[in-house]
């Protein structure tokens, strides 16, 4: 008798850990069929289509900037990175005949070309000297790459003359409009994004780079006694970082039609909350790829919702910040009832 | 009233797997220097931390001033008068000496509601109270640029000012001059004389039998009995302080040293105070000890063996080579490895696996297709270390933070038996660990050194190192005073060595 009522006292837990530990996939589901109802094109292509699209973008952010959170270190200039990265794409595919380009006798260059060679230099100038920083010069890693942020946003201005780009060659725009083999849910970028992912998940889980990057998040000092070399981790994790935050510029460029020099401003924060409510710890040591994801796309979900619902952007901001606080009280939470 | 101002009695504190305190009592006079002694571990410590509330005790009565009291955290000890001066100083460096002094208590105007501090009165208070102790400081200055001694006699001169009826003083001496120490000796006299009692906690023989009235000896969380100081001889202190017999604690020795391999010579630390002049040699397949008291520098030298930490000069060789060591890295690259002395703080990964525990130190080792980690050889090096080290752990997936110290003890030796080094050396090994899981970490110890590898076991628990080395080097305020072996490894002739001004 008294085995049974136990029992029952644990299936209760058990429903209440699980609602706990899903709590945002169960407030994501909930919701959006609650729009979905209110709203029946909450549930059509297009606007999946555009979900996917804009998670895309931040979701390549999110997992440039996961790897530097996970060892305990920050970037705050992601997100001017990503908007230096696609400004200079964008000056380098305009069209000849459009009137204000910005190098009016280049040619457009190979788009592909384009981007891996400002990811290759992103990772050895603006990576490299966030690494630096950190590592060498033990600058703390929010002052030090707040420092780059506002380097970054100057050279930006620079660059553009504080104009806006336009003129971008149809190739470039229309690849990132597109859907992948035709299939009109799947947008070109989602496909980008889901080789990022795979590339991520493979570091992060099936190379030494990753075991170790999650050994210095877990325990900086007893990774420095295991023979980790910490200085060249922290310097390598800022290197992929800016890689992928110039891929996201050089996808964002193309998905907005054009560029400024403020393109992307902020956005790491909106990443660095995606990958923290995606269980990225505060205390460094964990987070997933699959976490991150979920991260992201909740903030997008909630986003396109409150647009559906009609809802005031001030207002939208409001409920995002919201959001990131209860998430992280939540995440907090965890840690400390295992102490 | 009784005589006493303090009494405790029969007071029993039990951690999981260790009886540290087993009724023991002890009673303070006003106005007497009481001394507390006993080996590392013997629960001096542990005692004065019933005292202030920091642990619960389990049993026992503690009377202050006559009555029954129930001391409940630090700060409330210290409201009711029992100040105590830390053997780890908590000082912090960027205020000044007065606000160090104050913290927590600062004199205050009150304007209404708002209080706001009076630095004037604080800083003349202060001022006064220096002078009046003879130390000459400037309450104002920042307590960072004093030496670690000075500090010291700052903290006392807190407690001082707390106007305390009871202070207690832990290993004070540690890291004074002799002329601080007589400094010391006035200011206790001069407290003392006002009908202060003080709990005097030290090694040192010659300071005791000097300064105190009493000498309470506890070994293994028991009380052995209170002597007054005069009756007292350095023999009969060490006699009572070591006097166990060692039954079937250790395992019987299976290794046979060979040729001298590994050798350090004049070591240097970059730090004043900390090791110098410190050269040894360890022959392969040894098992080496190292013993000393608390303030010895043993992790210090080993961890700058290890490149842990900054030297000034210092040379490590193996079979004849010179080693560059700079980083641990170099020194793993060089076959050396280092259990270290804290298991929390610098060796174990608490939030990853049982398996990523042991792996870390390895990884490069499990490369397939030059850049893909080779999951299953790394299972496979795992369960071979949970079934060769008898580790107790749900999965290999389980998060090392959920093992028992000992359970995680044995993960760090396998990562580091994964590594397959030529010299091992383990800082405390057993320290938190019951006694049980000591046996199998002594017979792994043993087994490492049939198989003709180096090790270096650096204890605080004599009778260990007597029970499992071939060797016992004794160091003593950063130097190496003697190595003892046969015959003279015996708990007597390390405390002689250990002991500072003995020698």
């Amino acid at each position: 008798m008294s085995e049974k009522v136990e029992k029952k006292e644990k299936n209760k837990l058990d429903i209440v850990q699980f609602l706990v530990s899903n709590a945002l996939i169960i407030l994501i589901i909930s919701s959006a069929i609650f729009v979905g109802l209110q709203n029946p094109r909450f549930f059509s292509m297009a606007n999946i289509k555009n979900l996917l699209a804009n998670t895309s973008v931040r979701m390549v952010i999110a997992l440039g900037i996961s790897g530097v959170l996970i060892m305990r270190n920050n970037d705050l200039s992601a997100g001017r990175q990503v908007g230096l990265a696609g400004c200079i794409c964008a000056t380098l595919l305009q069209r000849m005949d459009y009137a204000g380009k910005v190098y009016p006798n280049m040619e457009p260059m190979n788009m592909w070309l384009v981007c891996i060679l400002v990811m290759i230099g992103f990772a050895v100038t603006i990576g490299l000297i966030n690494g630096l920083v950190v590592s060498k010069l033990h600058v703390p890693a929010f002052i030090g790459t707040y420092g780059m942020q506002t380097i970054v946003y100057g050279i930006a201005l620079i660059y553009t003359g504080a104009q806006p780009i336009g003129g971008l060659i149809p190739e470039y725009t229309d690849w990132a409009a597109g859907s992948f083999m035709g299939i009109q849910l799947i947008p070109n970028l989602a496909i980008v994004t889901l080789i990022v992912m795979v590339f991520m998940w493979f570091l992060y889980n099936h190379t030494p780079y990753g075991k170790k990057m999650y050994a210095i998040g877990g325990n900086p000092d007893a990774a420095e006694v295991s023979g980790i070399n910490t200085t060249r981790m922290t310097i390598a994790s800022y290197m992929i970082a800016a890689a992928l935050f110039a891929l996201a510029g050089f996808m964002l460029g193309a998905k907005a039609g054009g560029t400024s020099s403020n393109l992307a401003n902020g956005y790491e924060l909106f990443a660095i909350a995606g990958c923290t409510i995606g269980g990225v710890s505060v205390n460094g040591g964990t987070g997933k790829v699959s976490g991150i994801l979920m991260g992201v796309l909740v903030f997008e979900i909630l986003k396109i919702e409150m647009t559906f619902l009609g809802i005031d952007t001030a207002w939208t901001y409001i409920v995002q910040g919201i959001v990131i606080v209860v998430a992280i009280a939540l995440d907090i939470r965890k840690y400390i009832a295992k102490k | 009233m009784s005589e006493y101002i303090l009494e405790m009695k029969e007071i029993c504190k039990s951690f999981p797997g260790v009886k540290a305190l087993d009724h023991v009592s002890f009673q303070l006079k006003p106005g007497h220097v009481h001394s507390l002694m006993g080996e590392n571990g013997a629960g001096k410590s542990t005692l004065m931390k019933c005292l202030f509330g920091i642990y619960k005790k389990d049993s026992g009565l503690i009377i202050y001033n006559g009555e029954e009291v129930n001391i409940t955290d630090p700060f409330d000890a210290l409201n009711r008068g029992i100040a105590m001066v830390h053997q780890e100083l908590m000082p912090i460096r960027e205020r000044s000496i007065a606000e160090n002094i104050y913290c927590g208590r600062y004199p205050v105007h009150k304007y209404g509601p708002v209080s706001v501090i009076d630095h004037k009165k604080m800083n003349e208070d202060t001022q006064a109270l220096l002078d009046d102790l003879g130390l000459d400081f400037n309450a104002t200055e920042k307590l960072g640029t004093l030496t670690a001694s000075q500090m010291q006699l700052v903290e006392i001169a807190k407690a001082v000012s707390a106007d305390a009826k009871i202070i207690i003083l832990d290993e004070p001496t540690s890291s004074l001059t002799l002329r601080e120490v007589d400094k010391l000796f006035e200011i206790i006299k001069r407290l003392t004389a006002k009908g202060c009692g003080v709990i005097y906690i030290s090694h040192k023989m010659d300071e005791i039998l000097q300064i105190s009235d009493e000498v309470t000896i506890m070994r293994d969380g028991q009380y052995i009995g209170t002597w007054p100081a005069s009756e007292l001889t350095t023999d009969f202190i060490i006699a009572k302080e070591v006097g166990r017999e060692l039954k079937d604690l250790y395992p019987p020795k299976v290794n046979t040293p060979g040729e001298t391999i590994f050798e350090v010579k004049d070591f240097d630390s970059i730090i004043e105070g900390s090791f110098k002049d410190c050269s040894f040699s360890v022959r392969k397949g040894e098992i080496f000890g190292v013993a000393g008291l608390v303030g010895a520098q043993r992790t210090e030298l080993m961890e700058a063996i290890y490149g842990m930490r900054g030297i000034t000069s210092g040379t490590v060789f193996y079979n004849g080579q010179t080693l560059k060591i700079k980083k641990p890295e170099d020194a793993i690259k060089n076959g050396i490895a280092l259990i270290t002395e804290d298991r929390r703080g610098n060796g174990i990964f608490g939030v990853l696996s049982v398996s990523d525990n042991v792996a870390v130190a390895s990884l490069d080792d499990y490369l397939q297709y030059r850049i893909m980690l080779n999951h299953k050889k790394i299972n496979e090096v795992v369960n071979k270390s949970i079934n060769e080290l008898s580790i107790k752990t749900p999965s290999t997936k389980t998060q090392i933070k959920n093992l028992s110290g000992g359970n995680q003890q044995k993960v760090i030796i396998s990562r580091w038996l994964a590594k397959e080094p030529e010299v091992l050396i383990m800082d405390e090994p057993t320290r938190g660990i019951d006694v049980g899981a000591k046996y199998e970490i002594y017979s792994i110890i043993g087994n490492l050194a049939k198989e003709g590898k180096t090790i270096i076991v650096v204890s605080s628990e004599m009778p260990e190192l007597i029970g499992i080395c071939d060797r016992i080097m004794v160091m003593c305020e950063g130097r190496i005073t003697g190595i003892v072996e046969g015959e003279d490894m015996n708990q007597e002739k390390i405390m002689e060595l250990s002991t500072p001004f003995m020698n």
